[in-house]
């Protein structure tokens, strides 16, 4: 089957007849969880606490059915055991009628449900069905948590990764700028300085980027929503990227049709055209063009900028998607960048209820599109 | 005088390959740079390195590995010196591959930053200072 998961079940219970009740009850019996799993059971029993804890100690089951009075330990014992060694199983004590102090005793100490004798087997179905449920729902969201951390850990170690690369740079150059190396040439010392710098801006650029991420995930960064003219940001942006984008023969382009105006934080916007449009500066050809254009329709607003530069392969636009990526190759070797402006973008796109896509040919040129949706439900 | 030692340099973080070049260069080397491994192994038709100075990630993660790889082979006396940027403390474990194989192609591998003082102790020690 291949949605099926089997669960491990142990019988403790020194009446034979009960042990094999329940193996009858379950031998065959499947049970459906909400997500569509099924789930079966693997039957195995002990007919003393000594034989259970000797077997639990080879491999723990999924759920252990545990009778309390038994010659030997009791079932109270096991559950003690198995507690103390903090076991990922769900315990079931079958008790006898009107025996509350032990089920005051087992509550205390873990047991997850109680079966008092005699019982049926429909009675026993839908407590093995509870503590299935219960048992696979706790292990899901402790898979679901380690994944988080290890997310967030793989986010750490490549921060810290890009953050060493530039201090490594500027280090590095210190120490020649130290020992005087090659400083004879004031050529040489002016490029040692001037590259320097630009490591340090890129790093400075990586965490204020890093920062906006920050504060757009964690919902901390205060939205001021207001009608807010797109034109009006492009154009800041754009005058912004100016000077660059002259350095290099660029020319940036608007294309817009009227006003538009949008619902919108006026910060968000501008985090959008600052990245799209430094992008486009950035992997742009020497004298190269760069066309902001903007479309309004009645549900959203389009924003779409347009290069002129070295484009990528459709394997790199595949890459492109991921935090802190950056394509490498020899064109884009002396370009820098955090890595994290594509993500900062999608964020943003989103609370907009939006998205960004992106279309791209080697050597003519990349389109990135960001679409905002005028009402967010 | 003897001829100057050759020395290949491959890095694809502009500035180390500068430095690199510049601390080769004044302690009386002959240097030749490479971005990236394909470009190396152009310069390898036409240049017997004596020593190379390979960063391990580049385009490719296991550039580095490779390109080491493929000068010992042809050029077995090349003392090779590999830097990288990845470290335990950030948890992207270098990783200690048991060498018993001869996987890694390395004479020694360093840490960034590197100082020249740690790459010319290693060459003095190989002979190559």
């Amino acid at each position: 089957m291949e949605n099926e998961k089997r669960l491990k079940l142990l019988i403790v219970d020194d009446e034979e007849g009960m042990r094999m009740g329940v193996k009858r009850a379950l031998r065959n019996h499947r049970i459906e969880m909400e997500d569509g799993t099924k789930v079966a059971f693997d039957v195995v029993e002990a007919s003393s606490g000594e034989e259970a804890v000797s077997m639990m100690e080879q491999e723990p089951p999924d759920i252990v059915l545990l009778d309390n009075k038994m010659g030997g330990i009791s079932g109270i014992d096991v559950l003690t055991w198995i507690n103390e060694r903090d076991l990922d199983l769900m315990a079931i004590m079958i008790t006898a009628y009107a025996s509350i102090e032990t089920a005051i005793t087992a509550t205390k100490q873990g047991a997850y449900d109680f079966l008092p004798k005699p019982f049926t087997p429909a009675e026993l179905k839908v407590s093995v069905r509870q503590a299935s449920e219960h048992l696979l729902a706790l292990r899901q969201t402790r898979a679901l948590e380690e994944e988080k951390r290890r997310v967030r850990f793989q986010f750490i170690s490549v921060l810290a990764h890009e953050l060493k690369a530039p201090l490594g740079a500027i280090e590095g150059y210190l120490y020649l700028l130290r020992d005087g190396t090659g400083m004879d040439d004031p050529k040489v010392y002016e490029r040692v300085v001037e590259r320097s710098l630009v490591r340090l801006s890129g790093m400075r650029k990586l965490i204020y980027d890093l920062l906006d991420l920050t504060r757009l995930e964690s919902g901390q960064k205060k939205r001021e929503l207001a009608p807010t003219s797109v034109i009006e940001a492009a154009r800041t942006a754009i005058e912004t990227m100016t000077p660059d984008a002259d350095a290099r023969g660029i020319v940036i382009d608007l294309e817009a049709e009227g006003e538009i105006t949008l619902e919108a934080d006026r910060g968000e916007l501008e985090i959008i055209f600052n990245n799209l449009i430094s992008n486009a500066v950035k992997y742009n050809r020497d004298n190269g063009r760069v066309t902001v254009r903007l479309e309004e329709t009645s549900e959203e607003v389009r924003i779409a900028v347009a290069d002129t530069g070295i484009g990528m392969t459709p394997e790199e636009v595949e890459k492109l998607f991921g935090e802190f990526v950056r394509i490498k190759n020899d064109r884009t070797r002396n370009i820098l960048g955090s890595g994290l402006g594509l993500s900062i973008m999608r964020k943003i796109a989103s609370l907009y209820g939006g998205e960004v896509s992106v279309e791209s040919a080697p050597d003519q040129g990349t389109t990135f599109t960001v679409i905002l949706k005028k009402t967010l439900e | 005088m003897a001829d100057k030692r050759q020395v290949l340099i491959v890095d694809d973080d502009p500035d180390f390959l500068e430095q690199m070049d510049m601390m080769f260069q004044a302690g009386g080397y002959a240097t030749r740079t490479a971005p990236g491994r394909k470009q190396a192994e152009e310069i390898l038709q036409g240049f017997t390195p004596e020593i190379a100075v390979i960063d391990l990630m580049m385009e490719n993660d296991d550039d580095g590995f490779i390109l080491a790889y493929r000068l010992k082979r042809k050029f077995p006396e090349c003392a090779v010196l590999m830097v990288t940027n990845v470290t335990g403390e950030t948890g992207l474990e270098f990783p200690r591959i048991d060498d018993s194989a001869g996987w890694i192609s390395a004479d020694a591998v360093f840490s960034k930053p590197v100082r020249f003082e740690q790459l010319q102790e290693q060459l003095r020690k190989m002979g190559k200072a």
